[in-house]
């Protein structure tokens, strides 16, 4: 592994561990007073599997959403700040490669996603018990995931010049796109029509497949949900790392 | 030997703007060299297209005889860019910084490199502030940081982007020590600056930038003389004697400008002086300099 890819991914990491309280405990906090809230408000409603309550069920999904939208944050995040504030500088000058960016970025962002999800899972479970049928399959969606919501960050990143854009990327596409993924609900629960725009989702077949790992159920089949994330995630990355390559509004 | 620094006919447009006009300029390896044009000459485009920040029009650049294009890794190693504006990373100490930056450039984080930074720390007077986050800095601080970070890797070739506004006159001094010093241990140096009393001091060799085309280019003593020149004042008490009006190049109130071209001169126009009954009240004898070239060859 090269030295100057590792000092990135080090420095990257280092920059979300460095302001902890707000990039890990702050969005562990806030799912849990989503479990709260949701599992008291829903306490009476019919359980979206057989033999799932609605808080178990609520919590695979709330960790994968928090992992998503984390996972965002911290490279669309460290991209625009250092734009904006012209510390990109001191990546641009040497002499590192468009994988390097990429592959620091992205690892940093998954380690993050992955403590929050991690976090998010270990309280709800002091509040729930959530079975595991498949490590594999958790852990596959988990990374699959971060990495595509990492790597769309990248773009947003290179893409806002301002906080402005970036605010409207993460408040106009990625909130609503994981909110509307099935995190609170199963979307068997939906009128056709929008179970059918629930399927033009990715994010929908990420929660999906990440919680088939807790309960062996799942709204489609794991094959599908894994096809459909794994193509994703790869176009996302062809489209970031032809970005970097080109040096998409970083080298005029 | 091969240039430290090569750029052949560059050009460079930003929509229907010209920033960099067929530049071509060659700086030897050990040379102190400077950059020079007003505001919006293109010095900074040129400095930003050889560390590949800029993607240029036409033309070529090599670092070190590495083509910034397609040898870029090899180029951006041998190049260390002290940038114009105040940049830093407020996240991290200014070891952290530096390590950070040594490490993207390959190199180890080990007892060396620690030596290294605390060599560089040394000489920028930046010692006591190497565990102090970089937001506690006062902006010559962090430009002095800045310095740190373009030789931290020991590159061969340093730009420095106008290194010293706003910097004080006894950092600056430490500066110019420091680079004077790398310089004599073999670095090439570009600079590009405002302080033309700067450039004259330290750099052998001139190149004056206008509207993105060089406009002259010649070691710094052609240049001081071929468009400046020695001038004995002399501040009279009454009139200036008849027979010496012809030998005046300005006057300004009591002060009379004689042009000289060795100290011989100044001897013999004072005796003229005497002989024809003037009284001097004060005289100086001013040296060449860059100032009046520059601002003569932007004039031509």
């Amino acid at each position: 592994m090269n030295m100057g890819f590792q000092t990135l991914l080090r420095k990257e990491v280092l920059r979300f561990w460095k302001v902890a309280f707000q990039t890990v405990a702050a969005p562990v906090l806030t799912a849990i007073l989503y479990l709260l809230i949701f599992a008291h408000v829903m306490s009476g409603s019919t359980a979206a599997f057989p033999g799932v309550t609605y808080q178990q069920f609520l919590i695979p999904g709330l960790a994968m959403m928090t992992m998503l939208q984390n996972a965002f944050a911290n490279t669309s995040s460290s991209l625009i700040q250092s734009k904006i504030t012209g510390n990109i500088l001191f990546i641009l000058l040497p002499p590192l490669t468009h994988w390097d960016y990429y592959g620091a970025y992205l690892i940093a962002a998954i380690i993050r996603a992955l403590m929050v999800g991690l976090g998010v899972f270990l309280v709800g479970l002091a509040m729930a018990h959530v079975p595991i049928h498949s490590v594999t399959a958790i852990l596959l969606f988990a990374l699959i995931g971060s990495a595509m919501l990492a790597a769309l960050g990248i773009i947003a990143g290179l893409w806002a010049d301002k906080f402005d854009q970036m605010a409207a990327f993460q408040n106009f596409l990625i909130m609503p796109a994981t909110f509307l993924s099935g995190v609170f609900y199963s979307i068997q629960s939906l009128p056709p029509f929008w179970q059918a725009v629930s399927h033009l989702n990715p994010f929908f077949y990420l929660i999906d497949g990440f919680r088939y790992g807790f309960f062996g159920k799942s709204d489609v089949a794991i094959e599908i949900s894994l096809a459909v994330t794994t193509f994703s995630f790869l176009c996302l990355s062809w489209v970031t790392l032809s970005l970097l390559k080109s040096g998409y509004k970083l080298r005029q | 030997m091969t240039p430290a620094i090569e750029v052949r006919a560059v050009e460079k447009r930003y929509g229907s703007f010209t920033a960099l006009d067929g530049v071509s300029l060659s700086v030897a390896q050990g040379e102190f060299f400077a950059l020079l044009g007003p505001n919006g000459a293109g010095k900074t485009t040129l400095i930003s297209a050889l560390a590949g920040l800029v993607r240029i029009n036409a033309g070529s650049l090599a670092v070190m005889g590495h083509d910034v294009g397609s040898d870029y890794r090899a180029a951006r190693r041998a190049l260390g860019i002290v940038p114009q504006e105040i940049v830093f990373d407020p996240f991290f100490s200014v070891r952290e910084t530096l390590r950070f930056q040594a490490g993207y450039f390959g190199i180890r984080r080990d007892r060396a490199l620690d030596d290294w930074i605390d060599h560089l720390l040394q000489k920028l007077a930046l010692t006591d502030k190497a565990d102090a986050n970089m937001r506690q800095l006062s902006g010559g601080m962090k430009r002095r940081v800045l310095v740190a970070q373009a030789l931290v890797h020991k590159p061969p070739v340093i730009v420095l982007d106008e290194p010293t506004a706003g910097v004080d006159v006894e950092l600056r001094q430490t500066l110019w020590s420091f680079v004077r010093e790398l310089n004599a241990e073999g670095h090439t140096i570009l600079l590009t600056t405002h302080y033309l009393e700067e450039a004259q001091q330290l750099c052998t060799r001139i190149a004056m930038l206008k509207q993105g085309r060089i406009v002259a280019m010649d070691t710094t003593d052609h240049l001081l003389n071929a468009f400046s020149e020695r001038v004995l004042r002399v501040k009279l008490a009454a009139e200036l004697p008849a027979g010496l009006a012809e030998l005046r190049i300005k006057q300004s109130g009591a002060w009379h400008h004689f042009a000289i071209h060795a100290y011989q001169d100044v001897e013999d126009l004072l005796a003229r002086l005497r002989q024809g009954g003037a009284e001097i009240t004060n005289l100086e004898v001013t040296e060449p300099d860059l100032e009046e070239v520059f601002v003569k060859v932007m004039n031509k």
